[in-house]
């Protein structure tokens, strides 16, 4: 009987051991997931990391939609960070180009990441960027300046509820933090 | 649930008698126990020591909202105390008490010798106070201890964090290892310990809410581990989980923590069901009502508890589908918690009611409990949260919940099973004192607080506009009142254990359960033959 009870709970610890060490496991696995969720289903506002390609499709003439830039910076990086133009109306379909520019107002050498974010949320997986410069960190000499490019296309599907896209930028100081760009992340996945 | 007990107390002595070991004297027999009854004890005094440090720091935090403008501490500090209140209270205090009554209380109620585990139960009990020690000490070091709230947010965790936050984490995985060997524990107690005859649906609610307590303590503690070791690396190794610079992002924080945070409220509150349905049959001399109902009840709450996490982050800019989801399936949870509460008042509803202490807590918790269970209601409500989100609002409903809830019901269960403890009776008259000043002042502490919320005063700063001051100055004089009442229960329980007048084998005349067939206070070994339920 005690040796029976012994068998019993050593057989039931080692299961509720490996419902543990799995649910441990599981909270990584919830970033994963939580990044393909949010791409799959366009929600939070996250655009995809890599550039999308653009295969010609039917511009819809009928249809503007209003494309608005912000771009803010982060307190601890010295930086001017603004669009060329703040407004866009541009047609679904149609590939557009513009600019932001940056200037690094330190007398340091300093590494910026911009991270893009689309209101609402649920045109972010119609928002494409065929080139942009989110892809890349961005290093500037002391005092430089740079011209930074961005390519995109309103995906014709959007839904008609949104006519108006806001596209935010903002710029984080990752001077020796040691990340790899977003863009080779994006290659390891 | 009818356990028909076929033992008599005599029969109990008789095989007593078989153990001529008793406890060990002097501190070794504390460190070194594997008695279930010891390492409640040392659980219960444990989390009684952690209620009145996390208490003392309630009072700093209700004396400076005393007043208007910055008068005792410097805001740092402030927050250092919001968190480590919060921090203490939830795993100090909170936690350990319930797995001190689980220990105690499972074996003697399933009729087995004494926990599956009893050296993996000592050793999940002697690192949580290695667990407090290291959270309390970053109190005193350079740069202070954790300011960023008990949810520890990032990146208010991360980049803006104080240079102490690997202590932080490190207690946390402790106090993580302590609750889920605990849980591990209970988990085989009750499937492989229970006395022959004790087939589930006999199994008192205090085993049932607890058995599926630790299947959510196994289930979520872990999550917890991941997040705080996310943050670590965050914080000391250059990854970016949380930050949006690397590739991650905050609010994926809020999503992580929020999947351990919302099981962990139930796995604060399901005991205390247990509790109370022990409590409120005994002292209405009637059967529990509906008990079948109250188990499946448990687990539809336990179930629920993970599809509704996002209900605390409304406000982060979620797509419209997600918020209704979210909120309709909270509102789910009041179905099952409406059930319990409308079972304890038909279990209340003409019987032969007397009010002792432990009766006195229970309806209280009853009534006070449904109130911070109808602010949550309201809290649910995607729309309006949007108003309460991170106002005093937010502090009344969980202090309601968890205090005159949480709080309320182990206090209850002190009463109802110190003359098992100890063999004495507590004294009456002081028991009913401290109910009566506790549950005056803390409504005179909380319930003014949805007011200052839902007037726009945010929860977490130390400092607020003049039109507060008033109610403020109200909540603090019931706060310093709550926190010295706790006093008369320590003295409560200090003259009991020191004497008083003998409890019988079966102090209530209307209580049930195996505990009560063993003599008073219960004998260091009990049910070493497992006893006979029919």
């Amino acid at each position: 009987m005690a040796k029976n009870q012994a068998n019993a709970n050593r057989k039931l610890i080692s299961w509720l051991i490996a419902a543990a060490v799995g649910m441990f496991g599981f909270g990584f696995a919830l970033v994963p997931l939580y990044d393909v969720l949010c791409e799959q289903l366009g929600i939070n506002g996250k655009t995809q990391s890599t550039a999308s390609s653009y295969e010609p499709v039917a511009i819809d003439k009928n249809r503007t939609i209003t494309v608005e830039f912000m771009a803010q910076v982060q307190s601890d990086l010295p930086w001017e960070f603004k669009p060329e133009v703040k407004r866009l109306r541009v047609h679904p379909g149609e590939l557009v180009r513009t600019n932001f520019n940056a200037k690094n107002l330190s007398m340091n050498e300093l590494v910026g990441q911009a991270i893009p974010s689309v209101s609402p949320g649920q045109g972010a997986a119609y928002f494409n960027k065929t080139e942009c410069f989110c892809f890349n960190q961005q290093r500037l000499t002391a005092k430089a300046t740079a011209e930074l490019p961005l390519i995109f296309y309103v995906d014709p599907d959007l839904p008609d509820s949104i006519t108006t896209l806001t596209l935010s930028y903002t710029l984080y100081n990752i001077t020796d933090r040691g990340y790899v760009s977003v863009v080779e992340q994006g290659a390891a996945k | 649930m009818s356990t028909i007990i076929q033992d008599s107390p005599a029969a109990q002595d008789d095989h007593h008698d078989d153990h001529h070991h008793g406890a060990p004297k002097g501190i070794m027999r504390w460190l070194f126990t594997t008695n279930h009854k010891d390492i409640g004890t040392l659980y219960l005094w444990f989390s009684f020591i952690m209620f009145l440090t996390g208490g003392a720091m309630a009072m700093v935090i209700r004396a400076e909202l005393f007043q208007p403008g910055l008068q005792l501490v410097e805001p740092n500090f402030f927050n250092q105390m919001t968190t480590v209140h919060g921090l203490v209270m939830v795993f100090g205090a909170v936690m350990p008490a319930f797995t001190g009554l689980a220990n105690w209380l499972i074996p003697m109620m399933i009729g087995a010798p004494d926990m599956a585990l009893p050296r993996m139960n000592n050793w999940s009990f002697w690192i949580l106070p290695f667990a407090f020690a290291i959270l309390l000490s970053s109190l005193f070091m350079e740069g202070g201890g954790p300011n960023f709230g008990w949810t520890f947010y990032a990146p208010l965790s991360t980049t803006y964090s104080p240079d102490s936050t690997a202590l932080f984490v490190f207690s946390v995985h402790i106090m993580g290892m302590s609750s889920i060997m605990g849980a591990i524990n209970v988990v085989v107690t009750i499937v492989n310990m229970r006395a022959p005859g004790m087939t589930w649906m006999k199994l008192p609610l205090f085993v049932w809410t607890w058995l599926i307590t630790a299947f959510l303590l196994i289930a979520v503690m872990p999550v917890l581990a991941g997040t705080v070791t996310m943050v670590l690396t965050d914080k000391y190794f250059g990854t970016s989980f949380f930050d949006a610079a690397g590739g991650g992002d905050p609010v994926m924080f809020q999503h992580i923590f929020w999947f351990f945070g919302h099981p962990e409220v139930y796995i604060m509150i399901l005991p205390s069901f247990g509790i109370i349905s022990a409590i409120v049959p005994a002292f209405s001399r009637k059967r529990l009502f509906g008990y079948s109902s109250m188990v499946y009840a448990t687990a539809s709450i336990a179930i629920l508890s993970f599809l509704v996490w996002a209900h605390h982050m409304f406000t982060t800019g979620m797509p419209v589908f997600a918020e209704l989801f979210f909120m309709y399936c909270t509102m789910l949870i009041a179905v099952p918690t409406g059930v319990k509460v409308f079972n304890w008042v038909a279990t209340m509803w003409r019987g032969s009611i007397s009010f002792e202490t432990p009766m006195l807590f229970a309806v209280a918790f009853i009534i006070l409990f449904t109130i911070g269970g109808f602010s949550g209601l309201m809290l649910a409500i995607t729309p309006v949260d949007f108003q309460y989100h991170d106002t005093y609002f937010v502090v009344a409903h969980f202090h309601y919940v968890l205090v005159t809830g949480a709080i309320f019901s182990i206090m209850a269960g002190a009463y109802y099973w110190l003359p098992k403890w100890t063999g004495n009776m507590y004294d009456e008259k002081l028991g009913r004192i401290h109910f009566w000043c506790s549950v005056i002042s803390v409504n005179v502490l909380f319930f003014p607080m949805h007011f200052l919320g839902l007037a726009g005063m945010p929860r977490r700063i130390p400092d607020y506009a003049i039109q507060f001051a008033d109610v403020n100055q109200i909540v603090s004089i019931g706060g310093f009142a709550f926190g010295l009442s706790q006093l008369i229960f320590l003295a409560v329980v200090i003259k009991c254990i020191r004497g008083g007048e003998k409890a019988s084998a079966k102090p209530w005349d209307g209580a049930e359960g195996l505990e009560w067939t063993l003599p008073s206070p219960a004998p260091y070994h009990s049910f070493s033959t497992p006893p006979e339920i029919k």
